[in-house]
């Protein structure tokens, strides 16, 4: 069975300079997609990628970057929307690139997808009441 | 048929009025027609919840001892300057007022997180302030600096007075440029990439009684969570502008200036807002009550997001410049759709005004009406209407010759 998950990787300082990624095509066969990356040599990194391949090579995957000192987190973690802030105007759906946030047309509140996030945050200051907050 | 509202009121006294939102109208009048839905509805309840810039409020913050003369001097609410040009401890807090410290667009798009807005929806909250003041010292009021912390509950008065608010109609932003373009209507995309509209439509207050004829000076509103009254026309007050066949203004119209006791207000209904690059703001929530006293009355507030045209004006030129051309007429209908066509274009659209939240108001407002708790006003004096001949006047600069 084929997986594919959106994931945030956090690096150690120490781990910024190794070639994790490549080792996750070559060792077990997976594929990626950048979805954001911050990574400078010497400092915490952060990677957000799209991973697919195979359950069982997605898992032992998974397993060697934990073993790795990687932190990992689920994507939708990160862009997060507080719900007691959203006045729910829709200032964020045109500025999304991804179309994660969309209008419920029968109460016209504005739900947000956070499997659909690529967490790009152009919501968070483009939101009014400052209701999207980026975590990392 | 016609009703007073004084015969409403001993309705709603009795707790027998019939109330209905101004979306529910919609439906009512359609099944029933408009003869028989004036005869049974008392009253229609609209709502709005907006960034409204021409927001603040007056607070009297009580004497130190020894007293000091804040008029005149400089003070801060949480680093937020406010207006101290009026008496000794009567200061005013503008909405859109940011700290003197703030970058502002100097990094552009400036962020705006925190301005007087903000410190409004704080105060409602119940949440301490820090007021730091400085005075030039008189014989009566010695004193010239203080630094204390302030709260709502021990102020004499805390006065939200709005003096434009509840635009009766606005424009639809869109960007023909080719870079982003950081306005009070939100981030507009290069190219046509998207358009930002900014009203409650077919629950709008003004949208509802389009020629004035119940709300007037002296209306009694629902007003960020509490009461509050219309004082006066707003500034920028328009009734000439531009109309359809309906009556409903196609442009920017009429406006109120509203005030009420922030006292008895809720932060939820009076939220700081940024605008990314543009500036620091207040969403206001407001709500006004229709008496049904006619079926032409009805009629005005049986109107629905199809009967209502915006027009779609470009910010990145014709906006800034003040050039009156405008890129076409757009239903409110078709901005709710989701998309609108602009130059043959599908352009995506967003809103800057809550819908969900102005149905929320409506319906608070509708309550308090039901219960009794909320009596309608006669107006005291009207609006100026079309026939005042009241426009918004552009400035007409003069050179200064000594």
């Amino acid at each position: 069975m084929n997986v594919s998950r959106r994931i945030v990787l956090h690096f150690p300082p120490n781990m910024t300079g190794q070639p994790v990624v490549s080792r996750l095509v070559k060792d077990f066969g997976l594929t990626f997609n950048i979805l954001r990356a911050s990574i400078s040599p010497g400092q915490e990194g952060l990677l957000v990628l799209e991973l697919s391949g195979e359950q069982k090579n997605y898992d032992k995957g998974v397993k060697y970057l934990t073993e790795a000192g990687i932190e990992i987190q689920s994507l939708s973690q990160d862009v997060v929307r507080d719900e007691s802030k959203c006045t729910h105007c829709g200032a964020c759906i045109t500025v999304c690139p991804a179309d994660a946030f969309s209008v419920e047309p029968r109460t016209r509140k504005v739900l947000f997808d956070h499997n659909k996030c690529v967490v790009c945050g152009l919501c968070v200051k483009a939101c009014p009441p400052r209701a999207m907050l980026l975590y990392f | 048929m016609a009703k007073t509202i004084a015969e409403i009121n001993e309705k709603i006294r009795k707790g027998k009025a019939v109330v209905v939102t101004a979306e529910d109208v919609i439906g009512i009048a359609k099944e029933e027609g408009t003869r028989r839905a004036a005869q049974e509805i008392d009253v229609v309840t609209t709502g709005t919840f907006g960034p409204m810039c021409s927001s603040g409020a007056f607070l009297n913050i009580g004497h130190s001892k020894p007293r000091i003369k804040l008029g005149g001097g400089k003070v801060y609410l949480n680093d937020i300057p406010v207006y101290t040009g009026i008496a000794a401890v009567d200061v005013f807090l503008g909405a859109t007022a940011i700290p003197d410290d703030d970058p502002r667009n100097k990094f552009y798009p400036g962020e705006f997180n925190y301005g007087g807005g903000h410190v409004i929806q704080e105060l409602v909250a119940g949440k301490d302030i820090v007021l730091t003041a400085a005075a030039y010292g008189t014989d009566c009021y010695p004193r010239k600096k203080l630094e204390t912390l302030i709260n709502i509950k021990d102020i004499n008065e805390a006065i939200l007075f709005d003096v434009r608010n509840a635009y009766q109609n606005y424009n639809v932003a869109v960007n023909v440029s080719e870079k982003v373009r950081y306005t009070y209507m939100g981030v507009l995309k290069p190219k046509l990439g998207n358009a930002n509209y900014s009203t409650a439509g077919q629950l709008s207050p003004l949208f509802n009684d389009p020629y004035y004829k119940t709300i007037g000076v002296g209306t009694k509103i629902f007003l960020g969570g509490g009461i509050g009254y219309i004082a006066w026309h707003g500034t920028q007050h328009n009734p000439a502008a531009l109309r359809g066949d309906n009556g409903v203004p196609r442009r920017g119209a009429a406006t109120l200036a509203v005030i009420g006791d922030l006292k008895q207000m809720k932060p939820e209904w009076l939220v700081g807002t940024s605008m990314l690059g543009y500036g620091c703001t207040l969403t206001v929530g407001i709500g006004v009550p229709i008496p049904i006293l006619s079926e032409e009355i009805l009629r005005y507030t049986a109107v629905t997001d199809a009967d209502i045209l915006a027009p779609i004006v470009d910010y990145s030129e014709a906006y800034p410049q003040r050039e009156p051309d405008i890129l076409g007429e757009v239903s409110y209908a078709e901005l709710k759709s989701g998309s609108i066509k602009v130059q043959g274009k599908d352009v995506p659209t967003g809103s800057m005004s809550s819908y969900p939240k102005a149905v929320e108001i409506a319906n608070i407002l509708k309550k308090w009406i039901e219960k009794g708790e909320f009596l309608l006003t006669e107006a005291v004096a009207p609006l100026p209407g079309v026939e005042s001949g009241l426009t918004s006047k552009p400035l007409k600069e003069r050179p200064i010759v000594e």
